[in-house]
């Protein structure tokens, strides 16, 4: 069974303005990363201040309301605090990290910068187990550890990361998780943690770790009947690249995603033919701030 | 509204969270204070004790007032306050205070709470004044300070053709000026403070005049919250809530605060 025809979503606004800041470099090579980034990957590549100072001036007058850094390993862009600094200037910044690659003279500058700033820094940080034993299967050898000291770095520096955790366990022990995250964060001296739990997506590195989508597993038309399509990434966010502006932060490998070399003629429709839309549609709001859903969307029956 | 006689005040109160107490303060104090028209912009239900009180106040001192998404869920009945939390902890202490409130609104409050609108235009000496809840496009859309660009304002300035966008939902005032001597302001909130350390709560009021333009106050009222965390007790409200009322400090509803606002709380 094929989705003959997918639904298509026509951006709004463009509230969430995003940057592959790092292209699809990391130090690590997580097992379940939807671009399988890595210390060799340089499909995409990093975003210069000037390209990302030329965007945000592109974005003034598009309204945008907030403007996110991922990558790969945002950090490995050696212009990432200058860049963050800049866009403190315009809006709201959130980055998302794996906490590894810090150094205090950066968390020095990006702790001014908030400060002299009318808006806030949020840093995400991804760490996947409360343990090195439920988290270095997944993320490496060692990231644990590596990255708990990331999380306190960031605590000493007066920021309240959000530890942003994949879902790699079965429902009924959720709260069990939830509960020895929040216990082992304040062991660490973090008092107050705040944590994002997100869906895998059965992309990149995670259709080798777990399985692909099934063709089942679509988006179809009478799906969005009575749904609210602001819990769609591409209802309202776009993409910078170093090859243009795609659709949403999740879909970047693929060609029909690139949509335009400019935001203002990135605002055409998109349709959702694909397995992660399905994801997407069935969690809300996986790519932003607050926590998504932990109850899944019932899928209506296809017709 | 047209200023005749040079200036016009108008009062705006925010989320009013059952604390009729705070909006009977707030009421006197803008009479005190000589303004033109009480407003409302909505969440009536919420928090604190005894939902009936807030509407003989609003009634016998000719509030207008704009629905906001609680008074939508009591309105219609619905299963929960639709506040936009995403997190367990702040939607378990939501639903206790939605099956409070809605158990204790009466029919005719109800029916009322229904008949609201959803925004309210005004014109105010040349000024597009825009009354909403959370925002002109989303009643629940949760606009914070530190996470609301000046160009996202001025694009709903121009938008919804608006001088001035009034709004409440997130609980801590704040304002911006935006081009064209145009102004965003946040109101806060009446019913409960806003997790800054003090007891009183704010609301504001907004002077127009055909020379200035727009200026905004944001007034502090105090009243009498030992009362209200004595009546949330007898009601057995959470004593979580009645802490917030007694120190100033959030406990609940804290996931949704950006890193800035996080931070300046407490918890």
């Amino acid at each position: 069974m094929t989705n003959a025809s997918p639904p298509t979503i026509t951006l709004s606004n463009l509230d969430h303005l995003w940057f592959q800041v790092a292209g699809t470099t990391c130090n690590l090579t997580c097992q379940h990363c939807f671009i399988s980034c890595s210390p060799k990957n340089k499909s995409f590549g990093f975003l210069s201040l000037e390209e990302v100072e030329r965007r945000l001036n592109e974005s003034i007058k598009m309204g945008v309301k907030e403007y996110f850094f991922t990558g790969g390993e945002p950090f490995l862009n050696p212009q990432l605090t200058a860049i963050l600094q800049l866009t403190l200037q315009y809006g709201p910044a959130t980055v998302l990290t794996n906490g590894t690659v810090l150094k205090e003279e950066w968390l020095e500058v990006l702790r001014a910068a908030e400060d002299a700033s009318l808006y806030t820094l949020e840093i995400r940080i991804s760490i996947d187990g409360f343990s090195p034993e439920t988290n270095d299967p997944i993320r490496g050898e060692g990231t644990f550890a590596r990255a708990m000291k990331g999380v306190k770095t960031f605590v000493d520096f007066g920021f309240l990361p959000i530890i942003t955790i994949a879902r790699t366990w079965p429902d009924e022990e959720e709260q069990e998780i939830v509960n020895r995250f929040v216990e082992m964060l304040k062991e660490t001296g973090y008092f107050r943690p705040r944590l994002k739990i997100l869906p895998t997506l059965q992309i990149g590195a995670e259709e080798e770790r777990t399985r692909g989508y099934f063709e089942s597993e679509r988006v179809t038309r009478e799906m969005l009947n009575d749904f609210d399509q602001t819990q769609l990434i591409c209802e309202h966010s776009r993409i910078v690249t170093d090859r243009g502006v795609h659709v949403c932060p999740i879909l970047i490998e693929l060609p029909q995603a690139l949509l335009a070399s400019s935001l203002a003629d990135s605002n055409g429709g998109f349709a959702l033919s694909e397995g992660a839309c399905f994801t997407c549609y069935q969690y809300g709001a996986i790519c932003s701030n607050p926590s998504s859903s932990s109850a899944i969307r019932e899928a209506k029956p296809r017709a | 509204m047209t200023a005749t006689s040079g200036k016009i005040r108008i009062a705006c109160f925010g989320g009013i969270y059952n604390n009729y107490l705070a909006l009977q303060a707030a009421i006197h104090d803008a009479q005190c204070r000589g303004v033109d028209a009480l407003y409302c912009l909505g969440d009536m239900g919420a928090f604190g004790p005894h939902p009936n009180r807030v509407f003989p106040l609003l009634s016998e001192h000719a509030v207008q007032c704009v629905q906001g998404n609680y008074d939508d869920s009591i309105g219609n009945s619905l299963d929960d306050c639709q506040c936009g939390y995403t997190d367990p902890r702040d939607n378990h202490f939501a639903q206790i205070s939605y099956d409070y409130t809605l158990a204790n609104t009466s029919q005719v409050n109800r029916e009322f709470l229904r008949s609201l609108p959803g925004s309210i235009r005004l014109e105010v000496a040349g000024k597009r004044v825009l009354l909403c809840h959370g925002s002109p496009r989303k009643t629940n859309e949760f606009l914070w300070e530190s996470t609301t660009s000046t160009h996202f304002l001025e694009r709903l300035a121009d938008e919804y053709a608006a001088d001035v966008i009034v709004v409440t939902h997130t609980g801590i005032k704040w304002r911006r000026k935006l081009s064209c001597g145009r102004h965003f302001v946040n109101v806060g909130c009446l019913g409960r403070p806003e997790n800054d350390g003090q007891t009183n709560v704010w609301y504001a009021i907004l002077e127009f005049d055909s020379s200035h333009g727009c200026q905004i106050e944001f007034v502090p009222v105090v009243y009498d919250y030992r009362r209200l965390a004595q009546e949330m007790r007898q009601q057995k409200l959470p004593l979580e809530f009645v802490a917030a009322v007694e120190t100033g400090w959030w406990t609940t509803c804290l996931e949704v605060l950006p890193g800035k606002e996080r931070r300046a709380g407490q918890y």
